[in-house]
């Protein structure tokens, strides 16, 4: 008998009866229009910055204004980025953005109860993107912000995806003595433009 | 209401006084109190140390001693988790039952049962309280740190009824003293450890008495206290409650 | 060399008491950010008795959902393996970088793989591992293993650490900032991501529905390997699974906040297909979990997310170290996983414990975690795994204590030897005399003083 099979064969044999599922209907938040301010404060209290804009040109400017353009490489698949950040198209070479200091890319939705963005591939250029970057901007629709995981997760139930994550803040470590610092291995900062 | 007095081993052997406590203080709340001569022990050093197979003879004993009350009272809830939870007998499973239900330790027994709202002692001293762990997460003496509910506690609800008494807040409300019964030698470095480090949330405090529910963890903290000369002393709750002076 | 019990090592580790008030403090301190963060959310005990009862689920229709991840998961384009062992499991991660003929590989964190000895095994086969989170590169550096399922060097002072990155990476000597030394593995470790052609990762989650697992991390090591490799290997232990993405919301919302006390990782990746032209393994791992899923009082152990919360509670753990455990998973939860692995190796854990029930207080899946240390001591003492003058002393006792006659004779000897012949008891010997006092002698017994006071209305 093969590995699985044999496997298979003792969790058959040793699984105890069919326990049900519960239900998590209980969970579901009913809608709260203090999603903005609950999201900023969480992702705030982890390491990340929120800026609310009215419109995207006003993204634009103060990219413009607080980054270095001219000496650094800046990426995004935005179209209206242009002129900010080069756009990249897949090549299936992640390499290539081994220098990429700022990605600017767009997330689905976020998430208040965590500070959490979630991105799917279709956003990515590259799955490396936003951790390859040493610094990382995520612009939401400030209608697209769910209260809790279970509104997440029930938004993305029948999506198809290759890859999906969900970014909340910078990279960060406090495995030496417990210190938090930012930038482990990802982005080193994380700046989400709620539109 | 007939209730009896169950009172563990070492109680018996070493500290008759938090017994007379427990007994006066039921008498003194207009109780029939009686104390079964023929008891020994709850089984519980055997169980914990993995040999529950060898708690038969204490069992049956129980079973014995225990028959025809209302109630079984306890100055400890480390015995009582016991009993409830593992005494076994299988020829007489409806007086376990009974007997599993109607155990109950000192201070949930004043509160849950006797509602007790008014006491006549008076203790002036700043006391500690040291939450033994089987009473406050076994038996659900108090509202636990860990989780996220309502806080109450019964020892404490108690010990705000007795007169001048100044009871502190500690950093760490419910850690272990390490006591654990054959843990304190089995495991002695990090069972002293555990007691200096509970007795020093006491000390930071500037307790002149710790008190709990459970008389073997105070054993072991009145130990390190006597090794240390500290000026520190224990004192079981029915003591503090019963208005024995000092 | 034999290895040494926990209670051993904890006296070795008792040595330098300032060390151990460190080590308790800086685990309480997480204990407490735990709670902080789960005090905020005002359904956290719904949200542990969901989490509970779906793995409970889970661990009850294992056999169906084990099918249904793996035909979603080969429809995705994924490789999926079988291994029932730890042997079994480190020769497939061998073959694959074999095949490839890759010799170099990244890795993030994976207590199964831990669990398994792989680095070990693939050292042996001439194959260099490197590990990618900070604390386990740290422990890997120091040739130790990790001594926290989440915090692996949580038993080294930065000094420490500065002194392994001065002689490995070149920071400069004395340096014990946590910044610079972060920065230096930042930069280390990039590159080492940049070059190796494959990447081994553990698995927090695996969705039946969907065949995608998910990987959470605070430092993006995991992804950053994944998505620069050509070849991503990722290990887990058959309980993994849930049953659907909608579980996964209940999960992810008490992992991190019972771990660090994080509202979420920083990441929660979901791979679901690898990249286009690379290749993504599962390897399923039974490794001693089917046996323990037939132990209908140890079952629940199964459930374990590996968040840490009882090791962080645990006030042994904080004051003996994980390394004193001397099983890959310390703490309570590796003291009843690990005698399933092998009970005489590992029978001391089960009493390394005061059973005081923080643990199972803590856990975000609810898994009866002080019961089962009982449960545990039980069926080693049955089995054998205990010595002769523990079970002789433990028959004495039984014997003496179902009888009145003999317990009376017995508390009269004991209180007679204390009170006039204290040498007797009070030497070297006696462990509970070596830093404590014995308790004072009465007089009487109690039972002595009642039949004189009160005996009168017994009768």
């Amino acid at each position: 008998m093969s590995s699985r099979d044999q496997i298979l064969t003792a969790v058959k044999a040793n699984q105890p009866p069919l326990m049900t599922l519960p239900a998590l209907d209980s969970f579901f938040e009913s809608p709260k229009n203090e999603l903005i301010i609950k999201f900023t404060q969480v992702l705030s209290s982890i390491g990340g910055s929120v800026i609310e804009v009215e419109d995207e040109t006003e993204i634009g400017a103060f990219i413009r204004e607080h980054y270095p353009l001219a000496n650094i490489r800046a990426i995004s698949p935005l179209a209206n980025m242009q002129g900010i950040a080069d756009r990249y198209e897949a090549e299936n070479n992640p390499h290539k953005l081994e220098n990429v200091e700022l990605a600017i890319l767009p997330a689905h939705f976020a998430v208040a109860e965590n500070g959490a963005c979630w991105l799917s591939e279709t956003l990515l250029a590259e799955r490396v993107l936003p951790f390859i970057t040493q610094h990382l901007i995520l612009v939401v629709n400030k209608n697209d912000i769910l209260p809790t995981m279970h509104e997440a997760y029930q938004k993305i139930s029948d999506e198809t995806y290759g890859y999906g994550t969900f970014i909340a803040g910078p990279s960060k470590t406090a495995d030496i003595e417990q210190s938090l610092v930012l930038g482990a291995h990802g982005a080193r900062s994380l700046l989400v433009f709620l539109v | 209401m007939k209730v009896a007095l169950f009172i563990p081993c070492y109680i018996d052997q070493f500290y008759p006084q938090v017994a007379i406590a427990c007994l006066e203080l039921l008498e003194r709340l207009g109780i029939d109190v009686s104390y079964p001569l023929g008891q020994t022990c709850c089984g519980q050093p055997m169980a914990n140390s993995g040999f529950e197979h060898l708690a038969d003879g204490c069992n049956t004993l129980f079973v014995k001693n225990f028959i025809g009350f209302d109630y079984i009272v306890a100055p400890s809830g480390s015995c009582v988790l016991h009993i409830k939870e593992h005494l076994k007998n299988d020829s007489q499973l409806d007086l376990v039952k009974h007997i599993k239900a109607t155990t109950y330790e000192l201070t949930s027994f004043l509160v849950d049962i006797l509602k007790v709202e008014h006491l006549t002692s008076s203790f002036p001293y700043r006391v500690g309280m040291h939450q033994s762990c089987h009473g406050q997460r076994g038996l659900k003496l108090s509202q636990m740190s860990e989780l996220n509910a309502p806080e109450f506690s019964k020892p404490g609800k108690l010990l705000s009824l007795v007169k001048d008494i100044e009871l502190v807040e500690l950093d760490r409300k419910d850690e272990c003293c390490g006591f654990g019964g054959t843990f304190c030698v089995a495991e002695e470095a990090v069972s002293v450890k555990m007691g200096k480090d509970r007795i020093n949330d006491h000390t930071k405090q500037d307790v002149e008495y710790i008190t709990g529910v459970d008389m073997s963890c105070l054993m072991h903290l009145e130990g390190i206290l006597n090794r240390q000369n500290s000026s520190i002393s224990v004192k079981h709750i029915a003591e503090i409650l019963n208005g024995v002076k000092a | 060399m034999k290895t040494l019990n926990h209670a051993q090592n904890a006296a070795n580790f008792n040595k330098d008491e300032k060390r151990v008030d460190w080590h308790d403090e800086t685990l309480w301190w997480i204990r407490q950010k735990r709670d902080k963060s789960a005090f905020q959310i005002p359904e956290w005990e719904s949200l542990r008795d969901a989490a509970s009862a779906i793995k409970a689920n889970t661990l009850s229709n294992l056999h169906q959902y084990l099918i249904e991840f793996e035909k979603n998961a080969l429809a995705n384009g994924v490789k999926i393996h079988w291994a029932r062992d730890a042997k079994e499991h480190n020769d497939i991660v061998y073959g694959l970088l074999k095949e490839k003929g890759i010799d170099k590989m990244v890795k993030s964190k994976s207590m199964l793989t831990e669990e398994c000895h792989l680095n070990e095994y693939l050292e042996r086969k001439g194959i260099e591992v490197i590990d990618s989170d900070l604390g386990e590169r740290i422990v890997q550096l120091a040739k130790e293993p990790p001594s926290h399922i989440v915090l692996p060097c949580i038993h080294k002072k930065k000094e420490e650490i500065g002194e392994l990155f001065h002689e490995h990476l070149g920071t400069p000597a004395g340096n014990a900032d946590p910044q610079v030394l972060t920065e230096a593995a930042r930069i280390h470790l990039r590159e080492t991501f940049l070059t190796r052609k494959a990447a081994l990762t553990g698995v927090n989650f695996a969705v039946a529905e969907t065949g995608e697992i998910v990987i959470c991390t605070n430092e993006g090591n995991a992804d950053m390997g994944a998505h620069l490799a050509d070849l991503h290997i990722a290990c887990m232990g058959i309980e993994k699974l849930v049953p659907s993405r909608a579980h996964l919301a209940v999960f992810l919302r008490l992992l991190a906040r019972s771990a660090t006390g994080q509202p979420i990782t920083t990441y929660s990746s979901h791979f679901a297909k690898p990249r286009a032209g690379k290749e993504l393994h599962i390897v399923l791992v039974d490794n001693g979990r089917t046996r323990q899923l037939g132990r209908a009082e140890f079952r629940n152990s199964l459930k374990c997310i590996r968040c840490g919360a009882c090791m962080n509670t645990c006030p042994v753990y904080r004051r003996s170290g994980g390394h004193s455990y001397h099983n890959a998973i310390a703490g309570p939860i590796g003291a009843i996983l690990a005698p399933n692995l092998a009970m005489k190796e590992y029978a001391d854990l089960p009493f390394a414990s005061t059973l005081c029930g923080s643990c199972s207080n803590v856990c975000p899946v609810k898994i009866d975690i002080h019961d089962q240390l009982y449960k545990w001591r039980q069926v080693l003492v049955k089995e054998g795994h205990t010595t002769t003058a523990k079970q002789l002393a433990m028959q004495t006792m039984a014997t003496t204590l179902s009888s009145p006659t003999l317990f009376k004779i017995a508390g009269k000897t004991a209180r007679v030897t204390l009170k006039y012949a204290p040498f007797m008891v009070n030497n070297k010997f006696n462990a509970w005399y070596l830093q404590r006092d014995m308790p004072k002698v009465p007089k009487s017994s109690f039972s002595e003083w009642y039949q004189t006071n009160r005996k009168q209305n017994e009768q």
